[in-house]
C-alpha cells in the first residue's frame, strides 16, 4: 500500500465516520433500523453541488445540505409514527423517494463542480501537500462533529432520546415522548449522513445520483468493526468507536486492492474485503476482548 | 490460524507490488461495476493496447480493479494507483473517470464509455481536451435514430419512448430524444415502467396514440423487449430499437453500437499517448462505427415494409 493511498483511505474512513455516527445513533441509540441513509448521502450531495453551482457559499450550501439529511429523516420518523409504517419499511420508502427527489435537484444525474469553490478550496492555502492536507484538516472537522454530538446527548433532549431509545416503555414512564423525540434524533442521524454526502461530492469533485448505493452498509461495517476493535462503555468512547470502524474499514479496502499478485482478481474485491473485516473481528476477540459492548440493555416484552 | 495465514499471504501480496520493469508500459485500468458493456468496452481496450505493441503480461504491466458499484471503493481504487505512479490510468464509465481527474492532475488517464464528457467535467472542448484527459463516448446517436424511423415509417408524426422513470441514464436519453424528434419534427409520448413486468402496460398505454414505438437502450425495458413487440404486432405499430440484439428479438430495426469498439477507441488513444501524445490535444473519439441491424418478417408484422436501399445499407438482416 504507497502512502498515497494509505492518506486517501484516511480521507474517505473520516468522511464516511460521519455515515458511521448517523448510523449509531439510529441503529444502536434509537435502536431503529434506519435505511434512508442511502437516500440522504446523495441527498447531502445534490443539495451542496446544486447550491455551490448557483454560487452559493460553499459552507452555507454545505449547512443547507445537512438541513436537507435533517428533513428526511424527520419524514421517516413521522412516516413511523403517524402511519404507524414499520421502522424498516418507512425508511425504505423515504431512501426510494429521495432516488427521484435527488434527480429532480440536479437536475441530471451526474453534477461536476471542477473550478468550483468548495469548502475544501481554503486547505489549498496549507502550506502542506495536499493529500496530507485533506485528512488532517477532515480530521479536525470529523472530530468537532462527534464532539458536538456527543455534547448533545448528554444534554436533557440527548438523556431522553437515549431513554426512549434504551426502553420505550421506561421513557414513557419519566414522561418521555417517543413521538417527540424520535424525528429529532432520526433527523439528526441523518443530517450527520448528508453533510458527510456533502464533503465527499466537494472532495472529489462531483455528485451522482447512484452515490449512495450501499452507504448504509458500509456505516453499519464500520460501527460494528469500531465496536469489535474498541469496545466503549461510554457516549465519548462510542462515536469514537464508530469513527475508528469507519477508518478500519476503508484502510482494509486499501489493503484488499493489493492482492492482486497473488492470483486473486478485480471480481474478488469484496469477498476479500468481506473476509478482512471478519479476520479482523476475529482477531480482536482472541485477543480476549468482549464484543458489543452492553451500552445499553434491550426491553424485554413480558417484563 | 486464518488470521494469520491470511496476514502472511496479505504481507507478500505487498512486497509482490513492486515498482514495472524497465521497458514494461505500467497501466492501470478501473470500472465501477461489472457490468456486459463494460466488460466488453475492457477487452476492446485491451486489444487495442496489444495492436499497439502494449501486450498484457509481455510488454505492460496492467492492473485491473472493479470497485463493485461503490462510489468510495472506486475513490480508493484510484488512490491507490495514483500512489504507484503508473503510466497511464484507463477509467471505464463516467464515475471512474471524475475520481481518476480529482486523484491526479499529471498521470494521463483516458476513459471509455463516458456519455458525456463535457457535461462530466472531463474535458473543455470535444477536439481539444485541455487536461490529462481523454477517451472514447458511448453517447447514443439519437438523431440518426429518428431519421431511420422516418424511413422506416412513412408520415410518422407521433412516436411513444418507453423507460425506466428510475433510471438516471434512461431519463438523459429521452432528455436528447425530445431534443432530436423535435428537431426531426416528431412529437414524443412518454410511458414509463418500473420494473420489466410493468413493460408491457406501458406498451399499451401509447397504443392509439402514437404511429411508432421507439425503445432506447434503458435495461428495464430491454429485458422485457418482447412484451413491446408483441404489443406491435397486435396493434400495428413499428418498434425500433437502439440497441442491435433487440432486433434479433423482433424488433424492426436498430443503430447501434459494440461496446468493443467502444473501447478499442479509448485503446487507441492509450497507445498514442503511451508512444509520448499529449493527452490535452488528443480529441474525445465518438462512435463512428455503427450496424444496422433489421427484420423485414417483424416488420411485416407489424404493417410495414422497409424500403430495399435500407435493406442493402443493413449490416445484419434478421430472417
Amino acid at each position: 500500500m504507497s502512502l498515497f493511498a494509505f492518506m486517501g483511505a484516511l480521507e474517505a474512513g473520516l468522511i464516511f465516520g460521519l455515515v458511521a455516527i448517523g448510523v449509531f445513533l439510529s441503529f444502536r441509540v434509537l435502536d431503529f433500523p434506519d435505511l434512508t441513509v442511502d437516500g440522504s448521502f446523495p441527498l447531502g450531495a445534490a443539495v451542496a453541488a446544486v447550491g455551490i453551482l448557483s454560487g452559493m457559499n460553499p459552507f452555507l450550501a454545505t449547512a443547507l445540505a445537512a438541513c436537507a439529511g435533517f428533513a428526511a429523516g424527520y419524514v421517516t420518523a413521522q412516516l413511523h409514527l403517524r402511519l404507524n409504517i414499520l421502522h424498516l419499511l418507512a425508511s425504505i420508502l423515504v431512501m426510494l423517494a429521495l432516488y427521484s427527489v435527488n434527480l429532480r435537484i440536479m437536475g441530471r444525474p451526474n453534477l461536476p463542480l471542477l473550478n468550483s469553490e468548495t469548502v475544501f478550496t481554503p486547505v489549498e492555502a496549507l502550506p502542506l501537500p495536499h493529500m496530507y492536507a485533506m485528512p488532517l484538516v477532515l480530521a479536525f472537522a470529523i472530530f468537532a462533529a462527534k464532539l458536538l454530538i456527543d455534547w448533545f446527548l448528554s444534554t436533557e433532549i440527548g438523556l431522553a432520546l437515549r431513554a426512549a431509545g434504551a426502553s420505550p416503555r421506561m421513557a414513557a414512564a419519566q414522561g418521555i415522548d417517543r413521538n417527540h423525540v424520535l424525528p429529532l434524533g432520526l433527523g439528526l442521524s441523518n443530517a450527520l449522513v448528508a453533510l458527510a454526502g456533502a464533503l465527499f461530492a466537494q472532495a472529489q469533485g462531483f455528485a451522482d445520483v447512484t452515490m449512495g448505493v450501499g452507504v448504509i452498509i458500509i456505516g453499519l461495517a464500520a460501527v460494528i468493526v469500531g465496536e469489535t476493535i474498541l469496545p466503549a462503555r461510554t457516549m465519548f468512547l462510542a462515536t469514537l468507536a464508530a469513527v475508528a470502524g469507519s477508518l478500519a474499514y476503508r484502510v482494509t479496502i486499501a489493503f484488499a486492492l493489493n492482492l492482486d499478485a497473488i492470483g486473486l482478481r478485480a471480481q474478488d474485491l469484496n469477498l476479500v474485503t468481506a473476509v478482512l473485516v471478519v479476520a479482523a473481528i476475529a482477531a480482536a476477540r482472541s485477543r480476549g476482548l468482549p464484543g458489543r459492548p452492553k451500552l445499553k440493555r434491550r426491553e424485554t416484552t413480558n417484563a | 490460524m486464518l488470521f494469520q495465514k491470511l496476514s502472511l499471504l496479505a504481507a507478500c501480496a505487498l512486497i509482490v507490488t513492486g515498482p514495472a520493469l524497465a521497458g514494461e508500459a505500467n497501466v492501470k485500468l478501473s470500472y465501477i461495476v461489472d457490468h456486459p458493456a463494460i466488460d466488453a468496452a475492457r477487452e476492446g481496450m485491451i486489444a487495442a493496447l496489444a495492436e499497439g505493441g502494449y501486450e498484457e503480461g509481455k510488454t505492460m504491466l496492467l492492473e485491473v480493479q472493479s470497485a463493485q458499484g461503490s462510489m468510495t471503493t472506486q475513490v480508493q481504487i484510484n488512490e491507490k494507483f495514483v500512489g504507484d505512479a503508473p503510466d497511464l490510468i484507463l477509467a471505464i464509465s463516467t464515475p471512474s473517470a471524475q475520481t481518476a481527474m480529482a486523484a491526479t492532475k499529471d498521470i494521463p488517464i483516458v476513459f471509455a464509455a463516458v456519455t458525456d464528457p463535457l457535461a462530466a467535467g472531463l474535458v473543455d472542448t470535444y477536439e481539444k481536451p485541455g487536461r490529462n484527459l481523454t477517451g472514447s463516448s458511448d453517447m447514443t446517436p439519437i438523431g440518426k435514430h429518428m431519421a431511420l424511423i422516418k424511413r422506416i415509417v412513412p408520415g410518422v408524426k407521433k412516436i411513444g419512448v418507453i423507460y425506466n422513470g428510475g433510471e438516471a441514464n434512461s431519463i438523459a436519453q429521452v432528455e436528447t430524444v425530445k431534443e432530436d424528434a423535435a428537431k426531426a419534427g416528431l412529437e414524443v409520448v412518454e410511458a414509463t415502467a418500473a420494473q420489466s413486468s410493468a413493460v408491457i402496460d406501458a406498451a399499451r398505454s401509447l397504443v392509439g396514440k402514437v404511429d411508432a414505438i421507439y425503445v432506447p437502450t434503458d435495461s428495464t425495458v430491454v429485458s422485457a423487449i418482447e412484451a413491446v413487440v408483441r404489443i406491435g404486432q397486435d396493434a400495428d405499430l413499428p418498434i425500433i430499437a437502439a440497441d442491435t440484439s433487440s432486433v434479433e428479438r423482433g424488433a424492426i430495426a436498430a443503430l447501434g453500437f459494440d461496446y468493443f469498439d467502444i473501447g478499442h477507441a479509448a485503446g487507441e488513444e492509450a497507445v498514442a499517448i503511451l508512444k509520448g501524445a499529449d493527452p490535452a490535444t488528443l480529441p474525445v473519439r465518438f462512435v463512428d462505427k455503427l450496424d444496422l441491424y433489421v427484420n423485414p418478417t417483424s416488420a411485416e408484422k407489424m404493417g410495414v415494409t422497409l424500403p430495399d436501399d435500407l435493406l442493402a445499407e443493413a449490416t445484419k438482416v434478421v430472417k
